[in-house]
């Protein structure tokens, strides 16, 4: 990489040496004239006075004929010199101000300046590649939460973008493939703080190029990468990417939920969902015969979702493939023709599943029009829409970017959330509905969170020296609520790891030991507060054994001392 | 042959031919050393300072060092002469001891300078 001063000097070469020129020939100009004192004799100019002449002449400051009265001679020279430096010096400065808006130059300064703001990082941060809506949309939940990020990003005008985004903290942004390994390394992938990588780039390819090289170049990181093409997806699998996020197959497990077992995606909902969460209605999607329009990759797991449940079927189609021995209509579903002909009047429900965001307004408009109480599950492709869909409120509307990104910013925040998830999916109702039940007691219908905790000497400082100290701790006693020990915090435990076994229902009673991580979900206000029990010696004294210690070095030594006495 | 490369080394000997011509000869005496000649010597040194701006090699890099050196050492020669000329009003031979002594420190990075133009040049075999 070229560095920016090597840059700028390489191009001020001609300038400079065009000015030193001038300047030498001035005074070599000055020391051969002859020049007179005040009384007339012959004085020889010093080089001394010819450079100072020059200096003020070529600045454009003119002192005046020093250090006497110039001859006709002398000045003759002094018009040639004025002239000759004037233009050497404009030169010079369009040379400095043509060198500042060169884009070369710019963009070495930038990739310097970032370089820089990456390597002096002393917070945990995250790597996201590709600024797109996805990319935007994990960016602002990041922020949101607090989070530190870079983006690394192919496209200038997005990469302006992120200046525009208005986030509570500078974020370092460069222009750069991300399927150069170069790009990444500048963008901190070896950095010690560096905490993940999401790739959310529109290409697949890049995608996969990016998880290869963060396996390769720091094992350690964790490695998030969004990938529609199933074929791309195994690849990456194969190269041990943590989690190759598929929008389509996502949406497909939560509709199977949705129909299987609604609490279980209930409580997924409410722990992975954010702001960017999908709309739904409290309907549930009914059972029976079910209208698909569209027939890509988004139809084609719902169909597989559907089949799996074993509901039937009708798919409505403009260009169906050949191979299919399902029952296909020709046509968009736009009208109500080939609505009528896959059999909408006997249908519970329809799927508007195209790629294109009108198409799929009008499917659903036409649909509802035939059959009033249809269940409608609609397919938003861009950001930009949701304002019309949230005016026309179907009962689902699926937003594969916020899914992806509401995916991703669970993983990189809470990474033990990634086995959770993966249990609660392949488990039974009666678990979820139980868990369910003890966060509704709880909290309520408030917003939830989910986050880790590790009860290490780093994350939990106050709770591992009293572990340490063989003071018995469990999550009852760990959750009294720091401002009234007689409260609970409103969180719950939903998992617990301990040395690789990951234990779904923890007991309230059962002892905790060091080095035990541990999946909470509860409030905000139920994370900060649980935090000062862990790293505060005090307050984890009060929540822990009742005991209102003084805080101050001398209240603590004046109630030893009455304690000794 | 290649014109940059015969304007680069002409430079670059005669910045270090007109810096010996000034410091050669008794130090503290006046008469020896000619203060026009370490005038060209300066201006000849700036030029082959600037010349060896941008070259980003390992070689180039130890060029551009050695001619800032030399500029350094050369204008603070400068400065002396002109304080001892015109400010404590004539060259004594303790100045013009002084002029030539850091003008000589100069000349030691110039040669510096000639040999790496010189070892570039026989490593080239060309």
């Amino acid at each position: 990489m070229t560095s920016p001063i090597f840059i700028a000097l390489r191009r001020l070469r001609a300038p400079l040496l065009m000015l030193i020129t001038v300047y030498a020939v001035g005074i070599v100009g000055f020391l051969a004239i002859p020049g007179q004192d005040a009384d007339g004799r012959p004085a020889a100019m010093s080089i001394f006075h010819a450079f100072y002449f020059i200096t003020y002449t070529a600045s454009t400051i003119g002192f005046g004929e020093l250090p006497n009265a110039f001859t006709d001679a002398q000045r003759l020279w002094a018009i040639v010199v004025i002239y000759l430096s004037v233009l050497g010096w404009a030169y010079t400065i369009g040379s400095v101000l043509s060198l500042g808006q060169d884009r070369a130059f710019r963009e070495a300064v930038r990739r310097e300046r970032f370089a820089r703001q990456v390597r002096g990082r002393s917070e945990a941060f995250v790597i996201v590649c590709g600024f797109g809506e996805t990319g935007a949309l994990i960016c602002a939940a990041l922020d949101r939460s607090n989070t530190r990020f870079v983006v690394v990003e192919k496209n200038e005008t997005r990469v302006a973008e992120v200046d525009l985004q208005g986030y509570s903290a500078t974020i370092p942004a460069i222009t750069g493939d991300a399927r150069l390994p170069e790009n990444l390394l500048v963008a901190g992938l070896q950095h010690p703080r560096c905490r993940g990588v999401v790739a959310v780039t529109d290409d697949d390819e890049a995608n996969l190029a990016v998880a290869i090289a963060v396996r390769l170049l720091n094992p350690r990181v964790p490695v998030l990468a969004r990938c529609r093409d199933e074929d791309v997806a195994a690849n990456m699998a194969s190269f041990h990417t943590d989690h190759v996020i598929n929008p389509f197959t996502l949406f497909g497990e939560y509709l199977s939920l949705l129909l299987r077992a609604p609490r279980v995606y209930e409580l997924l909902d409410r722990l992975v969902g954010s702001a960017a969460s999908p709309e739904t209605t409290d309907r549930l999607p009914p059972r029976g015969r079910w209208v698909v329009c569209g027939y890509g990759r988004f139809g084609r797991e719902v169909v597989e979702c559907f089949d799996r449940q074993g509901l039937e079927i009708t798919i409505i189609d403009p260009d169906p493939p050949a191979d299919s021995d399902r029952p296909i209509v020709r046509g968009t579903g736009t009208n109500e023709a080939p609505l009528r002909a896959a059999g909408i009047e006997q249908a519970v429900g329809i799927v508007a599943g195209t790629d294109n965001d009108v198409n799929n307004l009008s499917i659903a408009v036409t649909a509802r029009h035939v059959k009033p109480d249809l269940y409608v599950i609609v397919r938003q492709n861009h950001t930009a829409n949701a304002a019309l869909f949230q005016a026309f409120a179907a009962d689902y509307t699926v937003v594969s970017r916020a899914i992806v990104a509401e995916h991703c910013i669970a993983l990189v925040r809470t990474p033990l959330l990634a086995p959770f998830i993966r249990r609660v999916i392949g488990g039974e109702e009666p678990a979820a509905e139980a868990l369910l039940g003890r966060i509704e007691t709880l909290v309520g219908s408030e917003r939830i969170t989910a986050w880790s905790v590790r009860l290490n000497a780093a994350d939990a400082p106050a709770v591992h020296r009293a572990l340490m100290d063989g003071i018995a701790v469990d999550f009852a006693g760990l959750l009294h609520d720091p401002s009234d020990r007689e409260r609970t915090l409103h969180a719950v435990p939903l998992m617990l790891a301990r040395d690789g076994v990951l234990d779904m229902a923890p007991a309230d009673r059962a002892p905790l030991r060091a080095g035990d991580e541990i999946l909470f979900a509860g409030t905000n206000t139920a994370r900060e507060r649980l935090q000062r029990t862990l790293e505060n010696a005090n307050v984890r004294d009060y929540v822990l054994l009742g005991r209102d210690i003084p805080g101050g070095t001398v209240w603590a030594l004046l109630t030893r001392g009455d304690g000794t006495a | 042959m290649n014109v940059e490369k015969v304007v680069f080394a002409f430079f670059i000997v005669l910045a270090a031919t007109l810096n010996f011509g000034f410091v050669y000869g008794d130090i503290d005496d006046p008469a020896h050393h000619d203060i026009y000649e370490l005038f060209a010597s300066v201006v000849v040194n700036l030029v082959a300072t600037v010349l060896k701006f941008g070259d980003r090699t390992q070689i180039g890099a130890v060029h551009l060092a050695t001619s800032l050196v030399a500029v350094l050492q050369l204008v603070a020669a400068s400065v002396v002469w002109a304080y001892a000329a015109h400010v404590k009003g004539g060259l004594d031979p303790e100045a013009t001891a002084s002029v030539v002594s850091l003008s000589a420190g100069a000349l030691l990075a110039n040669i510096v300078s000639l040999t790496l133009l010189v070892s570039e040049t026989v490593s080239m075999r060309r």
